[in-house]
């Protein structure tokens, strides 16, 4: 049975693929936001399986690769701290800041939680009330409605031991500054499937129209992917720009709509620092003020940070787009899983990280020649 | 990561501050939040995100769903325990990587 979905899998894939071949006339350039999608496209050779002038730009979709990494000192300095309890996911563990990481402050005595759900630090805040906790909320809408949900809890249970150090960031702002910027070749958008189980697709079709740029709201398994990338060269070749729903088993136009009223009760948009690209503005969310006193940046007053990025990191350059990981002169040599310099080789969401652990040591010139080959083979 | 899993719900209760559910994923169970799905009932499938409901989805979609996320090697990952994510991160000094192919 597994066989057989494996096998069909197989077909439809390479069906799909022989049309993207087909259709395309000329070379187009498509972004992903999304770290899951990423690390999709690059361990299931979907961007191999495309035609040569097809070319997959990965955008800044991995929300740890984005956190500033004076927020990541900041995250370690409170963690460092006796009588606090810190709570993250257990990707942020091996996140570089300046001199440290999470995992390496437990080592040293600091009381560090991997939870499965920020309500897991609920918990923790009331099963500890002689202890501060602090959850690391970071991430992109999706991640969002489970932070509201716990900080409105934790307010009606008037926990006053329970804090969030909040980096979200939203991806339709993130969008609109790819396109705005100078230099940009972006052409077509893949939108992340699960942000928009959460928030819907309502918000890009005036980024579509303001660009003209088409956007496919898309899944992440190989399938998915694929279609997603179909329709929107289908659409570029057809010199459209609509916003399309390729992922309509999970996602709807106005996406869930308890989660969407919760986040308007506890977050209000801001203006965020996004790490290698700079302030995008209205491209976050913080606690709003009735819930600002559950903000761990205003609980602890951290002081004293000097906060370095390494000279030899171009992680900035990775999540606008600019470079592949490998085209990094320190991808593979000084940088490596073992030994990152910037999230976007430690980060699971991180291209780097993807591009190292699939075996992407190819140049483009590569890319493009091995992509050529399968061109040539599909129309023969 | 930013995916969300599909899973069973096999049981709800409320203590009147917030619905929970027992949700199987493919076999690792969690408790899960369902007040951003209403209209989950027991025997439904839905995809979670670090231990909410987002959306709920027919069967089919849930098992191919779990079969893709299997085979791409993320659902450990996203499901891990407390123990395991910090024995992940002890076994790989310095290094995060999801498949445990860089040999280093």
């Amino acid at each position: 049975m597994k066989y057989l979905t494996e096998f069909r899998n197989g077909e439809i894939a390479r069906t799909i693929a022989r049309e993207i071949h087909q259709v395309t006339t000329q070379p187009w350039k498509i972004m992903e936001v999304c770290g899951g999608q990423t690390h999709s496209i690059i361990k299931n050779g979907i961007d191999q399986m495309l035609p040569a002038g097809i070319e997959m730009v990965h955008g800044p979709g991995c929300p740890v690769c984005v956190t500033p990494l004076e927020l990541i000192d900041k995250a370690l300095a409170i963690a460092e701290r006796p009588g606090v309890i810190f709570c993250s996911f257990g990707d942020m563990l091996r996140v570089p800041g300046t001199d440290s990481d999470l995992f390496q402050v437990k080592g040293g005595g600091g009381d560090v939680r991997v939870v499965y759900s920020p309500l897991d630090a609920v918990e923790l805040a009331v099963k500890n009330p002689d202890k501060q906790v602090v959850f690391f909320g970071v991430g992109f809408e999706t991640t969002a409605p489970a932070n509201a949900m716990s900080v409105h809890l934790a307010k009606r249970r008037g926990l006053t031991n329970f804090s969030v150090l909040v980096s979200h960031v939203l991806v339709p702002p993130a969008i609109a500054a790819i396109m705005s910027s100078p230099g940009n070749q972006v052409q077509g958008f893949l939108a992340a499937g699960h942000v928009c189980s959460v928030m819907g697709y309502w918000e890009y079709p005036p980024i579509a129209e303001k660009f003209h740029v088409p956007i496919v709201v898309t899944g992440f398994e190989p399938l998915d992917l694929l279609d997603g990338i179909r329709r929107t060269v289908i659409q570029l070749e057809a010199g459209q720009h609509e916003v399309e729903n390729a992922y309509g088993r999970v996602v709807t136009f106005d996406g869930n709509r308890p989660a969407r009223k919760l986040l308007s009760e506890v977050f209000e948009v801001t203006d965020r620092a996004w790490r290698g690209i700079g302030v995008i503005p209205k491209s976050g969310w913080r606690l709003n003020a009735d819930h600002r006193e559950f903000d761990a940046e205003l609980r602890f007053e951290i002081t004293g940070i000097h906060t370095q990025e390494s000279p030899l990191c171009h992680s900035g350059d990775v999540l606008r787009g600019a470079i592949k990981p490998a085209q990094c002169p320190a991808f593979g040599k000084e940088c490596t899983p073992r030994h990152p310099l910037g999230a976007t080789m430690v980060s699971s969401e991180g291209a780097c990280a993807a591009y190292y652990n699939y075996g992407r040591f190819l140049s483009a010139e590569q890319l493009a020649g091995a992509g050529k080959a399968m061109s040539e083979a599909a129309h023969a | 990561m930013c995916l969300a899993i599909p899973g069973k719900v096999e049981a709800i209760s409320s203590d009147g501050l917030i619905r929970m559910g027992r949700v199987n994923f493919g076999g690792v169970v969690k408790n899960v939040c369902l007040d951003y799905v209403p209209e989950v009932e027991v025997g439904d499938y839905t995809i979670v995100h670090v231990g909410f409901a987002l959306s709920k989805i027919d069967e089919a979609t849930a098992q191919q769903t779990l079969a893709d996320f299997r085979a791409m090697g993320v659902l450990d990952e996203e499901l891990a325990s407390e123990e395991e994510a910090f024995a992940r991160a002890a076994q790989r000094p310095q290094s995060n990587c999801p498949d445990g192919s860089c040999e280093n």
